[in-house]
Order: structure tokens, then sequence, then C-alpha cells
């Protein structure tokens, strides 16, 4: 039987949130921790969570696993498990709506700040617009990511200023429409981004880099934009 | 909200900038004055006192210790504008983060005048 520690909380009914400690008989497979989840639900409906495409594609059901962010989906129990112990949070530092939900306003308004859209302010052609093999090139590793806020809500600077500092999730777009041949937003992009909170409140921990379950390098996004903004600056 | 009124720069840019200066002006005093503490053992102060005394060391320590003011305030701008908060420790964060940020500020202006004051005056 796998023990599994949940965190639980529903402001209607709980003063505070509280650790419940379940049982699971997983039947000895190596399951996901969202079935495990399922398996919970099935004996108490009342376990809150979200989950939708259960593939590691819509960025549903990040979670605190073990200490750390991941998407319960994907997340295997032989990659997590020590001493027969699961332990599920909600993703930290974001406000909990009930159980493993969290409010992810914040995370959407850091989010709405980059114009996670592309911006061209040239005649339209005919058909679309073209880019070079090379160019496309440079949104790999940066278009992929899902936005489930498990890199952000892993980020202290994050957690301090979610008002202010973009964050590593929001940051690694910011650098997609930056990096991308066809917009033309660049100079606004990059004057939006210059401020002591935006970026600059990233301090390289890579926190971002270690939980993201799609394998992307916020970081080295970051990086870049500082490059950018040092060019733009000189 | 925190502001960046108290901020170096006023730019994130800017302080990033200044940061990693300092820290590499910073950088090559530590490794001058460690060299030479490792290759004089015995060290008289009188010898002590003329390594400092010569004007290029003089134009570096000014520079070390000008330093040490902006890298530190950089740093603890950052430290303080992420703890001492009105997220963080409730309404009256700005009150604290003004009155702890008002304390830095004096402690590292007084140092680097005292830092000045040696190199320089001796």
């Amino acid at each position: 039987m796998l023990q599994v520690s949940i965190y639980r909380y529903n402001p209607e009914t709980d003063k505070e949130p509280y650790m419940q400690d379940l049982e699971v008989d997983t039947g000895g497979k190596d399951m996901m921790v969202l079935d495990v989840l399922e398996l919970l639900k099935g004996e108490d409906p009342s376990i809150t969570y979200r989950r939708s495409c259960r593939e590691g594609v819509c960025g549903s059901d990040g979670m605190n696993i073990n200490g750390k962010n991941g998407l319960a989906c994907i997340t295997h129990l032989s990659d997590t498990v020590k001493n027969n112990k699961l332990v599920l949070r909600p993703l930290p530092g974001l406000p909990v709506v009930r159980d493993l939900v969290v409010d992810m306003s914040l995370f959407y308004q850091q989010y709405e700040k980059i114009q996670p859209y592309l911006q061209n302010n040239t005649p339209a052609p005919a058909i679309e617009r073209l880019q070079s093999p090379e160019e496309r090139a440079k949104l790999d590793g940066l278009y992929e990511c899902i936005l489930c806020a498990c890199c952000s809500t892993s980020c202290p600077s994050f957690w301090w200023n979610p008002d202010r500092f973009i964050g590593p999730a929001g940051l690694l777009q910011a650098y997609r429409f930056l990096a991308d041949s066809r917009d033309t937003a660049t100079e606004e992009r990059l004057a939006n981004l210059d401020d002591p909170f935006s970026v600059f409140r990233c301090h390289n921990i890579q926190n971002c880099v270690n939980v993201c379950p799609k394998g992307l390098n916020p970081t080295r996004a970051i990086g870049h934009i500082r490059t950018m903004l040092l060019q733009r600056g000189a | 909200m925190v502001t960046a009124v108290t901020n170096l720069g006023r730019s994130g840019l800017y302080d990033w900038l200044v940061q990693r200066v300092s820290g590499v002006i910073l950088l090559a005093w530590f490794s001058i004055i460690g060299t030479y503490i490792g290759m004089n053992g015995d060290m008289s102060h009188a010898q002590w006192q003329a390594f400092f005394g010569q004007t290029w060391m003089q134009v570096l320590s000014v520079a070390a210790v000008l330093s040490i003011g902006v890298h530190a305030w950089i740093g603890l701008w950052c430290v303080l504008t992420d703890y001492l908060t009105t997220r963080m420790i409730g309404a009256n964060g700005n009150v604290i983060r003004g009155i702890a940020s008002a304390v830095c500020g004096v402690t590292l202006f007084t140092y680097m005048i005292w830092g000045l004051q040696i190199v320089w005056v001796g």
C-alpha cells in the first residue's frame, strides 16, 4: 500500500489547510501520480485537483510532488516515491482555491504583460509570412511551453514579487517573440522589460530548468533577453 | 506593490551591469592582495604601508571601496525588496523597508568614507 499525504483545504469548511494521510493500493504497478489521485478521488470525491489531457500537453495538473513541481500525469511513481511515501501539495506561492487547485491569476497577468502574440507592422503578404529553416529553428525550445506554471512557482523571485517579476514562464515566451523573425515589435517588447523587476529579478538559480516537465530552459532565454537589452542600451 | 524608487540606477540593466563591473574590480583587488600576502609571508607594517602607498594601488583600492558600496547596495536592495514588503510582512512592510534601507545606506556610506580615508589619507 502506497502512503499518500495530500494537502487539503476547503475554504468553505476548513479554518486552515491540513495534510491528510491516505493509503492507496497500486497493485505494484508503476502508475502515474495522476492515476493515484484518480484512485483516491474514487474513494473520496471531495479531493480536488485540475486535470485534462492526462498526457503532459494541457499543463492542467501541475502540482508539488514530493517537494518538486511537476505534472502529475507524466510523473511515474518510480521517479518520485521514496520510502513508499508520496506527498502532494499545490504549486507553491499562489493562493489556494481548494486542495491542489491554485488561483493562477498572477501567473496569467505576468504572461499577458509580455504580449504573447505576433506583432508585425508591415503589410500582410498574400499568403503567409515566411521563415527560413534557420529562423524557424530559433523558436525550438521556446514554443513548446504549455504554461503549466511549474517553473514560475518554483522560483523564489516569483514567490516574493509575483506582481512585478514576469517569472520564467513569461520570460521564456517573451524571448519566443523576441526571437521570431516575423515579429517587428522588438524595441517595444524590450522597452517593456527594461526595469529593475521584470527580467532582472532572475538570479540564475535555475529552479525553473530543474522542474520544467517539457525539458525547456527559461534561464537561457532570460540570458538572451539580458543580452538583447544590453545591446539595445549600448 | 514594491517600487524601484530606492534602486541605484532606476534601471535593471544599469544595476546588473554595475554589479558585474564592480564584481570584476573586487575580484582583481582581492586577487592582488591575496597574491601579495602569499608572496610576502613575514611582512612588516612599513612594507604593507609602502605597498598601499603606491599610486596604482591607491587608485585600485579607491575603485574597490566604491565597488563594495554600489555592489552591496544593489544586492541589499534586492534582498530588502524581496523580504521586507507589504506582501511578506503586512501593512507596515514599506515603512520597515524604508528604515532598513536607510540603516543599510548610512552604514555603507560610512564604511565607504572610512575606507577612502584609510586608503587615501593613510
